[in-house]
């Protein structure tokens, strides 16, 4: 099966960022890391993919930059990529990222797209189903376990009170959350092999679509902040300070 | 204005957060409707009307994946009835419904929200974004419906304005290939003890706790509290606990009136889902842990040695 997978580049969640107050814009570094959750999404791709004698493409949307972590997921075996990169795209929401996903799907055949639950800086959470829709696949969400026989995929599927099990023939769209799998280490010849496989950088015009959206930031501002309380070293009698406080709050 | 909110039915009734979204409508517009997917029932088209439900657009649902044909179902429903504003939560069968919805329609959706303020025409959502650091405001600025997803636990659940509701059942549509899918198991994480989202106390555990045997002591505590469990996402992607038990942005979010963070970092995807308790008290043995930024009592010290020495003082005064 040929299998698809959206991935995200995303400043290091370690070195905290945030909206310009002024443009409402994210500023981008130009290292930006692989978003941890989409390595999930890539292992299942490739497990997919290795059964099936099929492949991986990853499909981007965002600045370029230096590639950095489109080049580890290509390392992890991943066989091409495909980065959309737009001026016009600087601030996009979910849909208009949906939109020029779809367009950039469609441009081959794909048995299955994956995609991550939700990115770990934006955290919509509805670009994927919104993807599903365009494309006109099934969208089987939240999976926590993929397998595939004879071109069904099946999934175990997290609810509110435990998990279903949900099946659907190809082509198929489907969300994982990150622990599902335990992602490969690149190896050393896949990182040095990452450096010759193909990325194709494109922008709007090569996808014939110019996506519009309805929404748009009004404001900004910083979180009130919670005040920070009391912070004691363990001398071996701390724990009666806990019980002071779950006595003051009623608890006990 | 005419809002309405989708509302899944869970395990037979209405889901819980359904009901905050309801309570937050009826102070949005005078006769909310309710856009309900899922068997129905008497008894839960009654517990709608008892939080002010005017109106029930009831979509059966079947043994397939709802979201594709549920979406459809909703689409032509709001092309019928004009609703200015559609509320969702923030959980999975809703973020299916509201993206494709958004899809078919050509309309984006707000998610994240933990407000919705309509000011005449103007609706505007606010959202925590980067792990609650910063708030951001962004209003629609295109035609109707606007789609919102709103967090759980934004608005409290208030029973109020009882209804008698009309209860109008729409059939799901065929809807292809893309509504294929197939649900066919269904497992019931059992639970004992108080139920997360509603818990006074909630006792959680971090990596910190060093191995899964470890558990013993926070299940202990939670027992002798009368406490819900809880646990980061890096416990559960450990496979200590179930998923059931994460809290955290891709989890459950809670606001009990303790939390006791044990062997917990404080990494911005778990604050998320905690940082609005009334009192928390933190326990990890790194003094520079962002949870001790959080929270109104920090012991720095080795957990596995602290809370021995608790249970054993909460069990003697039993």
């Amino acid at each position: 099966m040929n299998v698809a997978v959206c991935t995200k580049q995303i400043p290091d969640p370690a070195a905290p960022y945030q909206l310009d107050a002024e443009t409402h814009f994210l500023e981008r570094p130009t290292d930006q890391i692989l978003d941890d959750t989409d390595r999930y999404g890539v292992e299942m791709g490739l497990q997919v993919a290795e059964q099936t004698d099929g492949s991986v493409t990853l499909v981007s949307m965002g600045p370029a930059g230096s590639l950095q972590g489109i080049r580890q997921a290509l390392a992890m075996g991943a066989a091409k990529a495909i980065v959309i990169e737009d001026p016009a795209l600087q601030g996009a929401d979910s849909w208009t990222t949906a939109q020029v996903l779809a367009a950039a799907i469609k441009r081959e055949e794909f048995d299955v797209v994956i995609a991550g639950t939700e990115s770990t800086d934006g955290s919509a959470g509805v670009l994927p189903q919104q993807l599903a829709e365009l494309l006109g696949v099934p969208s089987l969400t939240f999976a926590k376990h993929l397998e595939q026989e004879d071109g069904t995929i099946r999934i175990q599927r997290q609810t509110g009170y435990g998990y279903d099990v949900v099946e659907s023939p190809t082509p198929v769209l489907v969300t994982v959350t990150s622990g599902v799998v335990e992602p490969r280490y690149p190896t050393f010849k896949g990182i040095m092999g990452a450096k010759k496989k193909p990325i194709d950088v494109i922008g709007l015009g090569d996808l014939g679509v110019s996506p519009t959206t309805t929404q748009k930031i009004v404001e900004v501002r910083p979180a009130p902040e919670r005040a920070s309380g009391e912070v004691i070293e363990d001398d071996g009698e701390a724990y009666q300070r806990i019980l002071q406080i779950l006595e003051q709050a009623k608890v006990i | 204005m005419k809002v309405w909110v989708f509302i899944e039915e869970s395990q037979g009734e209405p889901a819980p957060i359904g009901l905050e979204l309801l309570t937050k409508a009826r102070a949005l517009t005078e006769a909310p409707a309710v856009a309900y997917l899922g068997n129905g029932s008497d008894e839960a088209f009654a517990q709608l009307g008892s939080y002010g439900a005017a109106t029930i657009y009831h979509i059966p649902t079947n043994d397939h994946l709802p979201s594709a044909a549920g979406a459809a179902a909703l689409a032509t429903l709001a092309e019928t009835y004009d609703p200015d504003v559609i509320m969702f939560g923030l959980t999975p069968t809703d973020r299916d419904v509201a993206g494709r919805l958004s899809a078919r329609m050509g309309l984006p959706v707000i998610s994240n929200g933990i407000d919705v303020l309509i000011d005449g025409e103007s609706v505007t959502v606010t959202s925590e974004i980067f792990g609650g650091s910063q708030i951001v405001e962004t209003a629609f600025t295109g035609k109707t419906p606007h789609l919102v997803v709103l967090r759980p636990k934004s608005f409290p659940a208030e029973p109020g304005g009882q209804t008698t509701p009309t209860v109008e059942t729409v059939g799901l549509p065929d809807v292809g290939h893309a509504g294929a899918a197939i649900v066919t198991e269904s497992h019931v994480e059992e639970r004992e003890g108080p139920q997360l989202e509603d818990a006074s106390v909630v006792v959680s555990a971090g990596r910190g706790m060093g191995s899964a045997e470890n558990l013993s002591l926070t299940q202990r505590l939670a027992e002798l509290l009368e406490a819900a469990q809880g646990a980061t996402r890096a416990v559960v992607d450990a496979g200590w606990v179930p998923y059931s038990l994460q809290i955290g942005q891709t989890g459950k979010i809670v606001k009990p009136d303790v939390y006791i963070a044990c062997g917990i970092s404080g990494a911005m995807q778990h604050a998320v889902g905690m940082k609005d308790s009334k009192v928390i008290i933190a326990i990890n043995k790194d003094e520079e842990a962002p949870i001790f930024a959080l929270c109104d009592l920090g012991i720095v010290g080795d957990v596995n040695k602290v809370l021995p020495k608790l249970i054993e003082a909460l069990e003697a005064r039993k």
